[in-house]
This record gives C-alpha cells, structure tokens and sequence, in this order.
C-alpha cells in the first residue's frame, strides 16, 4: 500500500455538500472511490437573507461530523474543504467557518469564482487523453452554475480567455414565474434573454474565433453525461444529439422531467434553464461536438492536491494559460507587444539569477511575468494615472489559474510600478505580509527591467546578466545609446538595492 | 387485434384468489401418496399457518377497506366485498380438504406406523389416563388462568391466533348459565407425550383435550355443561404512519402490543360445538356466520410440525439433505482471495450458506477490512451474522447496518437485534420512511496493496442462515469494481445521501427497476416484431404487478415465447387467444420453497440473465428498495441458465397453470422423470467432491390413482 494516500475532498456548496474520497498515488494517478452528497440548500439561506441562519449551520456541521466518520472509515490521510458561493457571499461567512472549526474540526476554505473555475478546470484537464484530444480544436469549456456562467475559450491548446455571464440555471429560471406568458413564447422569451448576453460575449471576446468543441462542466449537465452515455456509450454528444435531447426534454414539466429522468423535482426544473443556455451558446457558434465529463469542484480540489503533494504532474500546462491569457488581454488594451516582450525577458532574467537573494518559488515568477505583460494596460483608460487604471483593470479581470490573492498581487506590483511604494500598505492591513513582501520584491525587479527599455526601443535585445560580490550587472550588447536607460536606472536601483542589498548596474558591452 | 383492450378485468385474476390456489398446491403436496408421511404432515401444518397469515394481513386489510367504505374494483373487477366473498367460500372448502385429508390419510396412516394421536380423552386407558391427571395437576394447572363472564366481569380478551376453551358453567344450586374461558397455555408443548408401554408405539394427546377432561377442577363450584376449543384471528396488518412517527421503532413497538387487540376476522370453533356457547362467542366477538369456521378436528393444524418432529420417524421423512461445500471456496484460504481468483455462484440450500456467513466473519478480523455494510431483513434467532458485525464494530471497523423493522411478524426479532448491534458500535439504521429496504446486499471495503477493494455479496434470499437451508436463494459473491461502486452508491443513499449520477450495474426499486423490466421486454418485443428470435424466461414467487402483465401480454401479441416460474401468486392468465398463447406458467412446490428470482432475456443472441430481490409485484416495484443485478460472467450465466432450464424440464414437483386457471400437475406418460430439486441435490453433491457431472434420473414414474 506505499505511496497510496487516501485523500477527501469536500465541496461545501450552494446546493449540496459533497465529498468524494480519492486513493492518490503516483503510480495509479487518482481514483474515486466514493461520492457522498447531502442536499442541503445553503444558497437559500444566503440569497435571501444575505446570511446562513442557524439551522442551516447546525445541519451543516452535522453532515460535516458524518462526513468526518466516513473518513474515519476509509482512514483518509488528508483533505481539502473549499466553500464557494453560499459561504462565500454570507455576510457570516468567517463567523460559520469558525464555527465549522470548533464543531467539527474541519478547516473549511473559501474559494473565489475563478479558483473555483479553474479547480474545475484543472479536474477536466487531468482526464488527460479525452482533454488534450478535444483542446487540439478550438474548444470552449462552459461551466454553468447556478447563478452565472463562466466561458473558457482554447486556442492552440491554450486558454486564452475566461468570462463570465451572469446567467446561471437558477438565475434563469427565476426569471420563468415571473412573466407568465405560455410555454412556447417563453421559451423564445428566454433565448432572445440569453442571446443578448452571449451577443455582447461574442463581440468583445470571440469575435474571428469559432467554437469548434464545448466542454460542459457544472451542477446540471450531470444530465447529460447520463443521457450521453445512454446515447453514444461515451460521454461525448455531437450538436443533432444534443438538439435531439432538448427536444426530448422541452416538453416536459418538471414533475414529468422528475419521473422521467428519475431526478429530484427540484433538480429537473433546474435541467431545462440549463440546457437552453447551451443549446443558444451551440446554435450561434459552430459547435459540433459536446463533452460531458461529469467532473465536479472535488474532482478538482483532488487534483490540485494531487498536484502539490502526490507529484502527480500534468501533461497540459496550466501557467501557459495564464501568460496566453494575460497576453490576450493586455492585446485588448493595446499594450505595446514589442516593449512588453523585452521586459518580461528582463524581469525572468533577473528573477532567475537573484533565485538566492528573493527566495520566491517557480508560481511568483508566473505572476512577475503577467505583472510585465499587463504592466502599462491602464494607459488605454489614462495616460496620467495609468498606474491606478492598471491596478483596476487588473483587479476587475478575470484570470483564469489565478486566485484572488494572486491577482490582488499582480495588481499591486503593477501599481507600485511606476507609483511610489506604499510602505504603509501593510501597516493599513491591505496586504498580508506575505502578499506584502513578494509585491515589494517582484515590484523591485519589475522596476529596474522597465527602466531597461525605457525608451520602448527594445535596446537591450540582447543583454546578460552577472552577479559579483554586491552588484549585479546587466551588459547590453547593443550599440544604441543608453544613456536614458542609465539615468533612470539609477533611480530604480535605490529600491531595488533596499529589496535585495545588491546594486544593479547597468552596462553596455562595447565599453568593455 | 385493435379490439383488445389488455386492460380488461377478464384478463387479469384476484391476487387473493391466486394466492388460495397456491395453498391448495400445498395441501396436495399434503394428499400426495409418493411423499412420505411425516413430509405430508409437514406440508399439512404450512397450509395452516399459510392460512393464518394469509387472514391476519390480506383478509384484514380487505375488511379494512369495506370498514373505510372502500369501493373500487381490483384488476380483476372484484370489488373488496365480492373478494371477501369468494375468499370466504374458498376458505371454508380450503379448510374442508385441509380436515379430510387429516382425518382420513394422516391420522389413520400415522396409526399403521404406531403413532397415536388420541383425539378424545374418552379413549384414554385408565392407567395413560390416571397418568395425564397427575400431569394436569403438577404441570398444566398452575399456569392456567380460568376467566368467567358475569355482570361484574366483562368478556376478556381473546389474544390473537392462541388457543381457548369455551364452557358454560352451571352455578350449583341455581338455574342461570355462565360463560368462562380459559387459554390453552402457549408455555407448554401443544402435544404431550403419553407413556407407551409397548415398544416403537408412540401415543400422543393434544394440550387442549387434557385441559378439557380436568376442566371441573377449574370451576369447583360450578357444574360444567359443556366444553369446546375455539380460535380467533384478528386484524394484523401494520399499517404504519411513518410521517408522523417520531421514533419508528417505539411506534412498531407499540404496534405490536396493539396488535393483539385488533378486530376480531376469523373464528375457529369445533364442529360439534354446543349451540348456546356459540351464539355467546359470536355475539362477544361480534362475527358473521361466513367468518365462523367449524371445525371437524383439532383446531390450528400448526402443531403437526411438532409432530414432524417427534423422534423415530425418520424412515418417513425425506432424509435430511447437508448443504454442500462451495468447491470455489477452499476452507485453508480467505474467502476474499477466493472472490479474487472468480466471481461466485450459491446456490442454497444446496449449496451451503457458510460462505455468506463467513464472509462477514472473516471481514470482522481482517485487519485490513476498513468497513462492512449490510441490509438485513429477515435474521435467524441467534444469528452469527450480526455476532460478527458487532465484533467487526468492536474491531473498530465501520459498520453500518440497515435493519427493516417493517419485516411482517418479524419486528419483535429485529428490534433485539438492532439494538444489540447498537451497543456494539454499529451504525444502525432503522429502515427508510415510506420505504421497505427488501434488498439483500453486503459490502466489505478492504484495503490491499493497489489500494482499496470492494467485495460485494448480493442476493435472492435473506441473511437468515437458519432459512437458507430450506428456501432456494442464488447468491453472488464478487469484487468486480463497478458493482463495488454501485454498492457503495447503494448505502449512501441508503444512509440519506444523494442517488449518484450514474449506475454501473445494478438496477434498484423504487426509482429505477420497473423501468429497467419494461425496457427489457420492450427490447424483445422489438426483436420479435423485427423477426428476431424473442424470449423471456423468468423465475419468482409472486406476479402480480398490472403494469408488469400487461407488458407480457403485448409481448405474447408480438410473439415472444414467455416460460414463467412462479411459485405463489399468479393474477396473470395463460393461453387466451390473442392475449397470451406464448406464455406458459408452471409453480413448483416442493421441499424446499423456491425462492430465486430469475429473469433471463433473450436480446437478439446476446441472451441476458439478471437476478434480485424483486418479485413482480407492485410493492416491490414501487414501496420497495430492492436491487437486481446482472450476471455477467459467463461460467456463472450458464449455471443460472442450467437452474432454470431443470426447473423448466421438472415433471415431478411442477404444477402448470391451464387456460382454465386450474393448475395441474405435469401429464407424465412417456416422459423421464425430473425433480428438479432433488436433481439440484445431487449435483451440488456431485460438484462438491468436483466432478460437476449433471444427473438426469431416468426412473420412470408410474401414475397411480389417488
């Protein structure tokens, strides 16, 4: 039994709390072994009355004990609780957590959108062979929630964008009671809603694209992957099937749908809601093929830890599409792609050869480099404030792989670019110290690379880069002029020598 | 064929009606000459107490719904008065037969091999007589409680289904009759022994005829006038509200003892019962001249089990048959390296329950075992089952067991059970509101070195080691991973936990399983139509469902050849032209009592055999979780296919329902004589010592006149 960890995952979600139990091991890679969900309708709780109520808690925390023998049973050797949206929104969110902390013991944590997104995400990608096999066309993955979508487009094998529309299953049908019109007018009621949502989509994001594959992921299309199976024997439906279904199903009320489908009733009226996003997101794109892998936010949670504690690695490269994905968004707010280049390759060259004196890991130089590639993005709303209007930008997109800190990271690195550091960031708890200390260093780096290309000519094309006792040392092998870039250097340099107790100097080759 | 309407009542016949049949079949294994004596007896008591839970439920409920003013017609357009009807005049002729046969085959055959039943005290010898007083006094005496009725003490209770004796007393001195009873005491033994002074001559007397020959000593001061047995059966159906029960367990508590008080069904009086002390009991217990059986006989026939059992019989009983070894199952290794190396087959009770047993035993000391779950029904007294999950709990593996209080007549049982469990540390769960958990499953979780496997057992049969030597069950025993999966889906949900997206293999009731059998005879129905070959085999206890025989109909419009086992229940009907020329249906009695549930479905070639716990009835359908499973391995599917083939071919035991709903048994001329289930016998005996050769008996039977 070496190097087999039992491992559980719990989702304390909106509409259930589930928890899978995984066996994790390099050899075998990860597999399920049980699926325990309790309904429980914690979202009621949070939508309506803005916070979880008493009752809910106490249930929750009874499942949660429950949960806890069941571990017992399998002797789990360890386990990740994420909560998304219900806990997330709850006004007493912190309060229920501490609570869950003292009644149960469990450390339950709070996922944003796009850590829940990409977890989700990172499930779909680890079924490796199907994955890698749909992305190789242009593929969108579209996980429905309740109460919004999330589109994840791929091209080339990498994400490049994520959006999301606030138009989930529960949110639609929420809007059926309330016009009471008859069935068929509703119908195109709700398409004519949809559509103007996924318009706007596809004019700013998809625009030339074309959607050649969907990955469906998310509460409801569990449907389909039992219909897919029924229908195909695989979880894959092409565009005929999958109008076939829908016809199948529109028909129907849920109580019939319910019976049919042999489905909770309040499950089934979710069903159709669902399906009529996809079938509008299939019919305005050139969708041929839909896979439902039936993966859920465990799945994820399970990966992820496969990831960082099993070495489980994956074949597709996750911080590719971060960087794919910032490069696409800095494209939209007209970064300038040839300055933007020669400072991400100066800020990984000096990040690289200062490994001893920063001590940051390989995920801090992903988020250096997508502080270089969005670094000047705010200069689109603001050429005089543009440090602010980056950090806005930034704070207000959505990356996909990024988890909120992260982004709060990035943000400020950018800020702090060209604004003076706020020393006092920490002090005024804005920042955590860690949050705070990997601004101030990679801020330190982004700084001195900038002012290497101040000029936006690109001059350091070529350069290297040595350390020698307390100075680093950046030679261009360039014959240009680089007397701005010295001038201003000097300047950057004082942060940076207070980061790092090291001296960068800048240096043209032919003064050798 | 526009013009049938499948639907139609003439199509269909009354469960209750079916159901009396069935017990006839089981009286004329009682009339049966070829059978030996102390096997007719046996099958003479099982009619009796056949009957007795046949009127505690089904009669009961019936005369619930004409007390509620419970008009609609059943399938078979019987109102539930017009069943009453027809139940009674059955009955009455029932009971008839079930009298004759005792009066005129067992007891004078029972005298011819030396075994005296003293019907009346009057035939005592003085000294057996001198001798039965002195054991009324020391033994029957003390534990007698004589109740009189008079204006200060009102007629008492009559407990359900014991034993009374009814006197008329006459104050001495005066003139006025009084009414007393007294119980038939159900501590001491219905049949007592008398000395017998000859060698290999046993003499027996029933309890109630030695209470009746002392009844003077109870009432001293009184001069008995007369004195007769008599019997009454109440209402016992459980009817449950389990929305509004708190704690389940203390309502079926509670309805146990109510139990006893229900209204009073059936009385059971002796024939030659004196008239006054009749017309007292009736207008006491408030009963219809149709509900009073009279008697010509000892009432309740249940005791002649307890003559079966007498010792020095056994030239006249089929010998005893020992379940055999599972040749699969090598006793020096685990059974779970076993289940490993093959899936396998039980066949019970040919094939020996122990390895149920020790599958659960062994898994409460593996110290690998991480967790064991079961659903039980129906267990033994005494159950080495539940010792050892609650040893397994003590082990501190996790335990969880579903125990169905709801189990008919069984729920005092349970409960003792469920609560010892309890203590031990077990998750008990205490069956599911508005459901009745029928399915038979086990799981056991292990950890091994490529992490964790599932060993699953499922089956036709209960967890009851005691009835698995006489009712025929199939059981499975295997570690295929996506039943291990669906298992663990099955208590999860079981356990309140939400149904899982998809199921690998099983199929349960009572979300799934009806439509799972509709599909699958819709699938031959297809081939036929498309002129593929189409057929359905199938084997259970009761057929009763109308969505179910409808189905069958359309498929014997369409052609598929249906063969049906049933043993019990029946409402389906055969050869009506256009309706149902293509099915057959044959009941096997015999000394085991059948009980597998087999479907087996021809799909075009690519035959499919599925077994469970379901019977095609609408409560297992649609109240029940039960679960059917396929059997996929193809050394298995031929022995389940080989057990229904040697039923089909059975000419001994096999009654076969003809188109004028009478069953008959098989016309044997010309035909090699196949007793299925001693054939079954043999073979198990055969594999056991692993020469599996199949025996076919060509003894041919000679047909003699009753």
């Amino acid at each position: 039994m070496a190097g087999i960890r039992r491992f559980a995952a719990i989702e304390v979600g909106s509409y259930d709390i589930q928890m899978k139990i995984y066996e994790i091991s390099q050899k075998f890679g990860i597999r399920e072994l049980d699926d325990i969900r309790h309904v429980m309708e914690l979202g009621k709780d949070t939508y309506t009355h803005g916070k979880i109520g008493f009752e809910m808690a106490e249930e929750l925390c009874e499942v949660l004990c429950r949960f806890r023998e069941i571990m017992k049973s399998y002797e789990v050797f360890d386990y990740r609780a994420k909560a998304t949206s219900a806990v997330r929104e709850a006004k007493n969110a912190l309060i229920l957590l501490d609570r869950i902390r003292v009644r149960t013991g469990f450390d339950v944590k709070i996922l944003s959108n796009s850590e829940q997104r990409f977890l989700c995400y990172k499930a779909v990608a680890s079924r490796e062979g199907e994955f890698n096999q749909i992305i190789s066309k242009p593929t969108a993955i579209v996980d429905v929630g309740s109460g919004s979508i999330q589109i994840s487009l791929f091209d080339k094998d990498a994400l490049f964008s994520t959006q999301n529309i606030r138009l989930g299953s529960l949110r639609v049908r929420e809007m059926l009671p309330r016009v009471s019109v008859d069935s068929v007018h509703l119908e195109l009621l709700i398409e004519e809603l949809i559509d103007n949502d996924l318009n706007t989509f596809r004019k700013l994001f998809l625009q030339k694209k074309e959607i050649e594959n969907i990955i469906a992921i998310g509460d409801y299309v569990t449907f389909f992957s039992g219909a897919a199976k029924r229908k195909s024997g695989k979880d894959c439906l092409n565009r005929d099937q999958f109008m076939e279904l829908y016809q199948a199903v529109r028909g129907n009320t849920p109580d019939q749908l319910a019976s049919k489908l042999g489905v909770g009733a309040e499950n089934a009226s979710l069903i159709l809601p669902c399906m009529m996003v996809f079938k509008r997101l299939i019919e305005t794109t050139a969708t041929s093929l839909i896979w439902v892998p039936g993966v859920t936010l465990c799945d994820g949670i399970a990966a992820s830890y496969a990831e960082k504690h099993v070495k489980i690695s994956f074949a597709h490269d996750f911080s590719k599409d971060i960087v794919i994905a910032s490069r696409n968004i800095a494209k939209r707010y007209m970064g300038n792609i040839g300055h933007t280049k020669v400072l991400e390759d100066c800020a990984l060259g000096i990040f690289d050869i200062m490994k001893k004196y920063h001590g940051l890991g390989k995920r801090d130089r992903v988020l250096l480099q997508i502080a270089a590639i969005l670094h000047d993005c705010g200069k689109y709303v603001s050429m005089n404030q543009a440090s602010d209007a980056s950090y806005n930008i930034v704070m207000s997109t959505e990356i996909i792989g990024l988890s909120h800190s992260e982004r709060e990271t990035v943000a400020n690195i950018v800020r702090y670019n060209t604004q003076e550091f706020d020393y006092s960031a920490r002090a005024d708890k804005s920042m955590t110290s860690g949050m705070y200390m990997t601004v101030a260093k990679l801020t330190a780096i982004l700084r001195i690379a900038n002012a290497m290309d101040r000029s936006h000519k690109q001059k350091f094309h070529d350069f290297k880069m040595t350390l020698k006792e307390d100075e680093l040392i950046i030679t261009a092998d360039t014959l240009e002029d680089i007397s701005l870039e010295k001038a201003l250097f000097r300047q950057k340099a004082d942060f940076f020598e207070e980061m790092y107790g090291i001296r960068p100097v800048l240096k043209r080759k032919k003064e050798y | 064929m526009a013009d049938i309407d499948l639907k139609s009542p003439e199509y269909y016949v009354n469960r209750e009606m079916s159901w009396l049949d069935f017990n006839y079949r089981i009286l004329s294994e009682a009339r049966d000459k070829h059978i030996p004596l102390m096997e007719r007896l046996k099958f003479l008591s099982i009619t009796a107490s056949n009957l007795d839970e046949f009127f505690m439920v089904r009669v009961a409920s019936l005369k619930d719904m004409v007390n509620a003013g419970y008009g609609k017609a059943d399938f078979a357009g019987l109102k539930p008065k017009e069943q009453l009807a027809q139940i009674n005049s059955k009955t009455h002729q029932l009971v008839t037969q079930q009298y004759t046969t005792y009066n005129r085959s067992i007891i004078p055959l029972l005298k011819k091999e030396k075994l005296k039943l003293v019907s009346a005290h009057e035939e005592l010898s003085e000294k057996q007589a001198a001798y039965l007083d002195r054991f009324f006094l020391d033994q029957i005496y003390p534990v007698l409680t004589p109740m009189a009725v008079d204006s200060s003490r009102p007629f008492p209770l009559i407990r359900n289904k014991t034993l009374n004796l009814a006197a008329l007393l006459l104050k001495k001195k005066q003139d006025e009759l009084e009414f007393a009873t007294v119980q038939v005491p159900s501590v001491l033994p219905r049949i007592i022994v008398i000395p017998e002074e000859e060698k290999g001559k046993t003499t027996v007397i029933l309890l109630e005829e030695i209470i009746e020959r002392n009844i003077q000593k109870l009432f001293s001061n009184y001069e008995v006038i007369c004195c007769h047995p008599y019997r009454v059966m109440r209402n016992a159906d459980l009817t449950i509200d389990e929305d509004g029960a708190e704690d389940l367990l203390k309502e079926i508590e509670k309805q146990l003892k109510k139990r006893q008080w229900g209204e009073a069904i059936r009385l059971e009086v002796e024939e030659n019962m004196d008239k006054r002390l009749l017309k007292i009991l009736r207008k006491e217990l408030n009963m219809k001249e149709e509900d009073i059986y009279r008697i010509n006989g000892p009432l309740d026939l249940t005791f002649l089990m307890k003559m079966y059992a007498l010792p020095g019989y056994d030239h006249l009983k089929i010998p005893k048959y020992i379940p055999q070894p599972v040749k699969e199952i090598s006793p020096e290794e685990d059974i779970f390296t076993a289940i490993r190396r093959e899936d396998i087959l039980l066949h019970h009770p040919y094939q020996t329950f122990d390895p149920v047993v020790s599958f659960v035993r062994q898994a409460a000391k593996d110290p690998d075992v991480l967790a064991i779950k079961q659903t039980l029904y129906r267990v033994s007294g005494n159950s080495p089952i539940i010792a050892s999950l609650a040893e397994a709990a003590e082990n501190g593996k996790q335990v969880s067991v579903l125990v169905e209080l709801k189990a008919r007549f069984d729920e005092d049982n349970n409960i003792i059970w469920a609560k010892k469990l309890e203590k031990a540390g077990c998750h008990v769960i205490y069956g599911l509101v508005g459901l009745k958990t029928h399915s038979k499953i086990t799981l056991v979780v292990r950890k091994e070195e490529e992490g964790i496997r599932r060993y699953v057992h499922l089956g036709t049969g209960n967890y009851n080691d005691a009835t698995a030597k006489l009712y025929t069950d199939l059981g499975l025993l295997t570690c295929n991973p996506l039943i291990g999966e669906d298992a663990t889906a099955v208590f999860n949900m079981l356990s309140g936990y939400s149904e899982p997206a998809t199921w690998n293999k099983l199929y349960l009731a009572p979300l799934w399983l009806r439509n799972k059998f509709i599909r699958l005879i819709d699938r031959e129905i297809q081939n036929a139509k498309e002129g593929k070959p189409a057929y359905i085999i199938a084997k259970m206890n009761s057929l009763c469902d109308m969505e179910i025989i409808e189905k069958l109909y359309e498929s014997s419009q369409a052609g598929v050849k249906t063969e049906l086992i049933v043993r019990g229940i029946c409402c389906l009907k055969v050869g009506i032209p256009g309706v149902s020329e293509h099915i057959s249906v044959r009941s096997i009695v015999g000394n085991f009592l059948e009980h597998a549930r087999i479907f087996c479905f021809g799909n075009n070639g690519r035959e499919e055999i599925y077994m469970g716990s379901a019977d095609w009835m609408p409560r297992n359908l649609d109240r029940r979780v039960e679960i059917l499973f396929p059997v996929e391995d193809e050394k298995l599917k031929k022995k389940v296919r080989h057990v229904l083939e040697v039923q089909l071919a059975d000419t001994m035991k096999a009654h076969i329902l003809g188109e004028d709903g009478i069953y008959e048994k098989v016309d044997r001329r010309g035909k090699a004589t196949v007793n299925s289930q001693e054939q079954f016998c043999k073979e198990a005996k055969e594999a056991a010592k692993g020469t599996n050769k199949e025996v076919q008996s060509r003894v041919f039977h000679p047909m003699e006149s009753e």
